[in-house]
């Protein structure tokens, strides 16, 4: 019926030029995911081993394994969630379940914006200066977490908040109506159908908690201690600051060695991303309502 | 509408026949902002009776029965002027106003099953007033499902979703919760609107035997339902009171405003 | 539970009691709301304690005129110390300037090709590779500039550093790409769909759509997306720590090492004396990073609420 003009072919073969120029951008973008991941699996592949996850290492460092480090990473994402995801969770309930919709609200979602933008070496700062200094905590996986723990409280904060929006407000009118109090309703109610949600956001914290370094760097992880960690008031070694430490500080490590710590550390990341984004898929396919 | 001595809940003389008054609303103005929903309404709804509100939307009947339960505290906007004595007692200076709010069922339009089993939809408010015996609980569930004519249907299955069930049968499980604590007033905002027609009936029939165990207010805009149901009937139009009486007579008796009849008779609305 | 009350006032008045549960809803009330309060409290306690530990080098030392024109920048040296962050900041700016000329084009590509042409399947899986581009820790990118990059940028240009603008651009952009793209989705997924079909009605293929109607109408939202990748950039740490070379330069071309204000405290502060001007300026700095990442991520929070509430 339509006679296909000149005009008509031209904008289609635009169409499909720029469809395909964002397609390759979008390629580009990603391809460098896998290349590294790639890089990093065939040159830190070999060094992987049982004996290289659960040793010291040796030889200034130049040798053995990881383990010390390994297991403070574990310590400092461990602590630093203990502190981040209760106060995330009330943070967040306030927000989305008391609070209503003014300038003090208003203060509170840009301070949470700024907790996620102020750069992580601040942070360290502020570590240093409040919990390494002032409040006498020393270098030590209290004050590191405790600075992890602000630093990421954004992402608890954020993921908890949106799950429990997504519950519908009838629910809660429905509670309210039967002499529910505000709590009661969120705890019987809210909370069990959004805590799978909070779930997937607290995994994401510790993927996000685990890889930073310089939030750690002078509160409580450390080039090399050949103790492993007691208690909170221990410093500790941790697989990023450690990545950092053989990549650059130590003279003479085989090239390899490198490879394997951050393979490890990014195995770590990257499977508890997956595992949260699985996670998420998962729940959009389970409705309850 | 009659003169109410001060404070207490004592009929004048002409209405002595007549049942104490469960609630007692006087000169009740409800704004949203500066938009007014409901202006000096008055009126008594007295113990086991089926007070029926009709009237086009707008009209402020939701926005009644939400100040009734108090639950216009979630809404900022919304500002109260005026008494409602429930038991003679101002409903705006309660210290507790959960405990209210137990006392006083509530269905709403549309059906809310909660995401939880049809047995802990009904089983949730007697556990937060502390019921925790199992026996005790089944036998609340069990009364409240009957109640709500729901029970035969779901009985073998109290453990599925109440979410999950059907439109009709949440609605009922809706009543079904509301009952659950024994209220002593149940409001319906136009229950049947999401609900089919044999349903509509079989709650209809329900709310006729409720009637003997506690106070009903029906807010309706079929103005049949409200002549099918209530003993009195209160007109709603604009935020304004038309007409408040015996149901039969805004069908066939005296009435004082000819908005009513035109309403009543489908001219509008 | 029982049925029928008695004498209705009285047993009412019994009823309003405030009972347990009351109390429990007014306890969780004060508890969630220290929660809420806290990201002020810790926004704030940033900025205090990060001025407390600079703020004697503020009133001894400070002189504005020679901390941000001076590109030199000696605080180790015993007799005449320098405090020029000139130059740190042109490390800065060159690899922040070089990662959004990366970052821009590919970020914004790539939301307009996930928003506006992919879909179902492909959708999700492009949006997962995002999130995990974006999981990857600081560190692991700076290893990578370090071990992959380095000779790689060697190799090809045949210079004899590979550490330097180019190198931490190309890594900064590719690590604030995840975070722009997905904000600029966001603002492309705003633009209602009536926009789109009114465009298509007319007989406008998806392109032209796209470019004359979508883009100008997400513009303020792409726009906050550019400035929160600009603060990411300005922000990151130990990827350009690793990546520049970390030598003070101003930077002549892109083959330069430059050094980064935040990489110079994270290098920094673990030489210095507790309460020395070293450590001290090293604070400065740290009012200076806050001060303008708090700007930048207040105008990009306007900028977005803007079209939300538009």
């Amino acid at each position: 019926m339509f006679e296909t003009s000149e005009l008509n072919i031209k904008n289609q073969r635009v169409q499909r030029l720029f469809k395909i120029l964002f397609l390759l951008m979008t390629m580009l973008l990603i391809a460098p995911v896998l290349l590294i991941l790639g890089t990093l699996i065939v040159k830190g592949g070999s060094v992987i081993s049982i004996d290289f996850l659960f040793t010291s290492p040796t030889d200034g460092m130049t040798a053995g394994g990881i383990f010390p480090a390994l297991l403070g990473t574990v310590w400092l994402v461990a602590v630093a969630l203990l502190i981040s995801v209760p106060l995330g969770i009330a943070a967040a309930i306030y927000l989305s379940e008391y609070a209503g919709e003014n300038w003090f609200t208003r203060i509170i979602n840009l301070a949470i914006i700024n907790l996620a933008g102020v750069p992580s070496i601040v942070h360290a700062l502020f570590g240093v200066g409040a919990f390494v200094l002032f409040f006498k905590f020393g270098t030590s996986i209290l004050a590191a977490s405790l600075t992890l723990a602000i630093m990421t409280l954004p992402v608890v904060i954020v993921a908890t908040r949106e799950s429990l929006q997504a519950v519908p407000f009838a629910f809660r009118e429905a509670c309210w109506n039967m002499g529910a109090t505000r709590w009661q309703t969120i705890r019987r109610v809210v909370l069990p159908n959004a805590v799978s949600g909070i779930l997937t956001g607290v995994i994401l914290e510790v993927s996000r908690t685990a890889g930073e370094t310089a939030p750690i760097m002078f509160t409580g992880a450390v080039f090399f201690t050949p103790f492993l960690p007691q208690g909170i008031f221990d410093q500790t070694m941790a697989m990023s600051l450690h990545l950092f430490v053989v990549s650059t500080q130590v003279p003479g490590v085989p090239e390899n060695l490198p490879y394997g710590v951050a393979l490890v550390l990014i195995a770590m990341v990257l499977i508890m991303n997956s595992l949260s984004i699985a996670f998420r898929i998962y729940l959009r396919g389970k409705k309850k309502w | 509408m009659v003169a109410s001595i001060q404070g207490a809940a004592i009929p004048p003389a002409a209405q002595t026949e007549q049942a104490p008054v469960k609630l007692e609303v006087r000169d009740l103005t409800i704004r949203y902002g500066n938009q007014p929903a409901l202006s000096n309404v008055s009126l008594d709804i007295r113990e086991h009776e089926i007070f029926g509100i009709i009237g086009p939307a707008n009209a402020g009947k939701t926005s009644f029965l939400k100040t009734v339960n108090r639950m216009n505290t979630f809404n900022a906007n919304m500002h109260v002027d005026g008494e409602i004595l429930f038991n003679g007692l101002d409903v705006r200076h309660l210290k507790n106003v959960y405990a209210l709010r137990s006392r006083i069922g509530v269905v709403f339009p549309l059906p809310v099953g909660l995401p939880m089993t049809v047995y802990d939809n009904v089983a949730l408010a007697p556990r937060l007033s502390g019921i925790k015996d199992k026996a005790d609980l089944d036998i609340i569930v069990e009364r409240c499902l009957g109640r709500a004519a729901l029970w035969d249907e779901v009985k073998d299955r109290l453990d599925s979703l109440g979410s999950l069930l059907s439109g009709g049968q949440q609605q009922r499980l809706t009543i079904a919760r509301a009952l659950s604590q024994e209220p002593e007033v149940l409001m319906l905002d136009e229950f049947s609107i999401a609900v089919d027609p044999v349903t509509t009936m079989r709650i209809e029939d329900v709310l006729k035997e409720l009637k003997e165990e506690m106070t009903i207010i029906l807010v309706t805009n079929l103005v049949q339902q409200a002549r099918r149901l209530a003993g009195r009937t209160a007109f709603f139009l604009n935020g304004e009171c038309v007409e408040i009486g015996e149901t039969e007579d805004l069908f066939t008796g005296e009435i004082k405003d000819r908005r009513t009849r035109d309403y009543v008779e489908g001219r509008f609305g | 539970m029982s049925g029928q009350p008695m004498t209705k006032t009285a047993d009412m008045a019994a009823f309003d009691r405030r009972n347990a549960d009351w109390y429990i809803d007014k306890l969780v009330q004060v508890l969630v709301f220290i929660g809420g309060i806290s990201a002020i409290i810790f926004v704030v306690g940033i900025f205090a304690f990060v001025t407390k530990e600079g703020f004697g080098f503020i009133l001894d030392r400070f002189d504005f005129q020679e901390f941000f024109t001076s590109p030199y920048w000696y605080p180790a040296d015993e007799d005449a110390p320098e405090y020029g962050i000139l130059a740190l900041i042109a490390g800065t700016a060159s690899v922040t300037g070089l990662a959004m000329l990366v970052a821009i084009p590919f970020s914004l590509g790539t939301a307009v090709y996930i928003a506006e042409f992919a879909s179902g399947k492909t959708r999700e899986t492009l949006k997962v590779l995002v999130e995990l581009l974006a999981a990857i820790p600081s560190v692991v990118w700076g290893f990578i500039g370090l071990s992959i990059m380095n000779p790689l940028i060697i190799e090809l240009f045949d210079v004899p550093v590979g550490l330097n603008v180019l190198n931490a651009g190309i890594i900064l952009g590719l690590m604030a790409a995840p975070i722009m793209t997905s904000i600029a989705e966001d603002a492309l997924k705003a633009v209602p769909d009536r926009y789109r079909e009114a465009a298509e009605a007319m007989g406008a293929t998806r392109w032209q759509v796209i470019y004359k109607t979508v883009l100008p109408a997400a513009k303020n939202g792409l726009l906050g997306a550019v400035l929160l990748g600009v603060g990411r950039g300005f922000g990151e740490t130990m990827a350009v720590l690793m990546a520049t070379g970390h030598s003070i330069n101003m930077p002549g071309s892109v083959f330069d090492s430059v050094r980064a204000l935040t990489a110079t405290i994270a290098a920094e502060l673990g030489e210095t004396a507790v309460g020395s001007d070293h450590y001290q300026v090293l604070f400065t700095i740290g009012i200076f990073l806050f001060l303008i990442t708090f700007v930048i991520n207040l105008t990009a929070d306007l900028i977005v609420r803007g079209i939300r509430k538009g």
